[in-house]
C-alpha cells in the first residue's frame, strides 16, 4: 500500500520561532526521498508533523488523505526514528525491540535478528548504557524491521561510524527493493547517500527551496567559467547562486535548466560549462545570503 | 563508479553500451535486472530502471515478459555505426583544431597517422 503525503501551507511555530513556514509539498509515496537541510532548517519539525509527533500551528499535513495527529489508524503505518531512541534510559534494548514487535503490524523478527547481528547491537544492555553508535543502531533496526508503509529516518545515522553508515545504506536499499514502501531520509551527508534517493527535497529556513527527481536536480546546477564579460552576458537571465573572479576570468554558478541552444551558445562564446554535485548545489542553495534575483 | 558529469541513468545506459561494444555482453544475452543492478551499484532502482528504459527505447535492449531484458540482435552493429559517425566529429575534428592552434601543418599529422615520422 502506498500512502501519499501532502502538506499545504504547513506552519509550525514554537513561541517566536517559526520552524516550518507555509510549506506545501506532495509526495506520491513508494519512493526513497532525501530531505536535505542545514541544522535548524526545519527538517525534524516537518518530519515530526508528518509522523504526528507535532500538531501543525496552521496549514495541514495529511498522510493517505487523513490528518495523522491523534489518528491511530495512520500513526500505526508511520515509523519515525532518529539518532536517539524514544525510550527510557533504564529500559533494556530487548524490551524496546519486543514492544516494537507488538506494536508494528509488519514487524519482521527474522530480519530484526539479522540486523541486530550486523550492527552488533547489545540487546541485554539498558538503553542509557548504549554508546552513541549503539543508540543509532537500535534506531536503524527499529526503522528497518518495522517495515512501516511510511518509514522516516531523521539523521538516524548521526552516532554511527562510516562502516556502520554504509551498512545501513546497503540494508536500506536492499530491503526497499524487496519490500517497496515510502522512505524519507533526512541528512546532510549528501555525497554518501544521494544515489539512493529517487527524489530530493531541500528545505531552508522552514521553506521548501527545491523538490525534484535527483537526476533532474543534479543537472540544474551549472558552473560557467570564462572571460568575465562573456560570463556576465551568459548568466544574465539565469538564477545566479554565486561567482568568483580570478584576474579576467570569472566562474559563476547558476541554477536552472539550460537548453541545447544555451549550451551551444556557451561553447561558441568560449565558455566552459561544468557540472555541480548535489552537495555543492545544496551548499549554494542554502548558504547565508540575500535571496537570489 | 558514477560521477556528477551527467545524469546517473545516462551513465548506466552508457556503461551497458560499452559492454556491448567491447563484446562483454553478447547479442541475445540476458542483462542484469534493474533490481540486481541497483543493489550491485548501490543506486536507487528507479534510476537504474530509467537507464534500462532508455536502452529499450533505443532498441539496444529488448524485453521478454516475465523473463528479463536481453541485448538486441544487431545492437553492437548499430552502436558501432553510431560511434563511427561520431569518431570524425569528436576525435578527428578535435585533433585538427588542436593542430591548427599549435601551428602544426596538417600534412605532418597525416604523415604521422600513415606511419611515417
Amino acid at each position: 500500500m502506498t500512502l501519499a503525503i501532502e502538506a499545504d501551507g504547513l506552519t509550525l511555530r514554537y513561541g517566536d520561532t517559526v520552524a516550518v513556514d507555509h510549506l506545501s509539498l506532495r509526495l506520491d509515496g513508494g519512493k526513497i526521498y532525501g530531505l536535505l537541510g542545514r541544522n535548524g532548517s526545519g527538517k525534524t519539525s516537518l518530519l515530526a508533523a508528518i509522523s504526528a509527533f507535532r500538531r501543525a500551528t496552521s496549514g495541514t499535513v495529511t498522510v493517505g488523505g487523513a490528518v495523522p495527529f491523534e489518528n491511530a489508524a495512520i500513526t500505526r503505518q508511520i515509523c519515525f526514528v532518529r539518532d536517539r531512541v524514544d525510550a527510557q534510559d533504564q529500559d533494556r534494548v530487548r524490551c524496546v525491540l519486543q514492544l516494537a514487535r507488538r506494536l508494528r503490524p509488519n514487524w519482521d523478527q527474522g530480519y530484526a535478528d539479522r540486523l541486530i547481528k550486523r550492527f552488533d547491537l547489545q540487546v541485554n544492555k539498558r538503553v542509557g548504557a548504549l554508546s552513541r553508535g549503539g543508540k543509532s543502531a537500535l534506531s536503524v533496526v527499529l526503522g528497518l524491521a518495522s517495515r512501516a508503509p511510511v518509514t522516516i529516518f531523521d539523521e538516524a545515522y548521526l552516532g554511527m561510524d562510516a562502516p556502520s553508515r554504509y551498512a545501513f545504506y546497503e540494508e536500506l536499499l536492499d530491503d526497499y527493493i524487496a519490500n517497496p514502501r515510502t522512505v524519507i531520509v533526512s541528512t546532510h551527508l549528501i555525497e554518501e547517500v544521494d544515489k539512493l534517493f529517487e527524489e530530493v527535497m531541500i528545505i531552508d529556513r522552514g521553506r521548501l527551496v527545491a523538490h525534484e527527481e535527483t537526476d533532474t536536480l543534479r543537472s540544474r546546477g551549472v558552473t560557467v567559467t570564462g572571460p568575465s564579460a562573456a560570463v556576465d552576458r551568459f548568466v544574465a537571465g539565469h538564477t545566479l547562486l554565486g561567482e568568483q573572479r580570478l584576474g579576467g576570468t570569472k566562474a559563476a554558478t547558476i541554477y536552472g535548466e539550460l537548453s541545447d541552444g544555451d549550451r551551444a551558445g556557451a561553447r561558441s562564446a568560449g565558455l566552459e560549462l561544468g557540472p555541480m554535485g548535489l552537495q555543492e548545489l545544496f551548499v549554494h542553495l542554502t548558504k547565508d545570503r540575500e535571496p537570489a534575483r | 563508479m558514477f560521477d556528477d558529469r551527467s545524469p546517473i541513468y545516462q551513465q548506466i545506459a552508457d556503461k551497458i553500451k560499452e559492454d556491448i561494444l567491447s563484446g562483454a555482453l553478447g547479442e541475445d544475452e540476458q542483462v542484469m535486472s534493474t533490481n540486481q543492478y541497483a543493489s550491485f551499484y548501490r543506486i536507487n532502482p528507479a534510476t537504474a530502471a530509467k537507464g534500462f528504459h532508455q536502452l529499450i527505447e533505443e532498441g539496444v535492449l529488448y524485453k521478454r515478459r516475465g523473463i528479463g531484458m536481453f541485448v538486441s540482435p544487431q545492437a553492437r552493429d548499430k552502436l558501432l555505426a553510431e560511434r563511427r559517425d561520431r569518431f570524425f566529429e569528436q576525435v578527428v575534428d578535435a585533433v585538427v583544431s588542436e593542430a591548427r592552434m599549435l601551428g602544426i601543418p596538417l600534412s605532418d599529422v597525416v604523415r604521422r597517422i600513415e606511419g611515417g615520422r
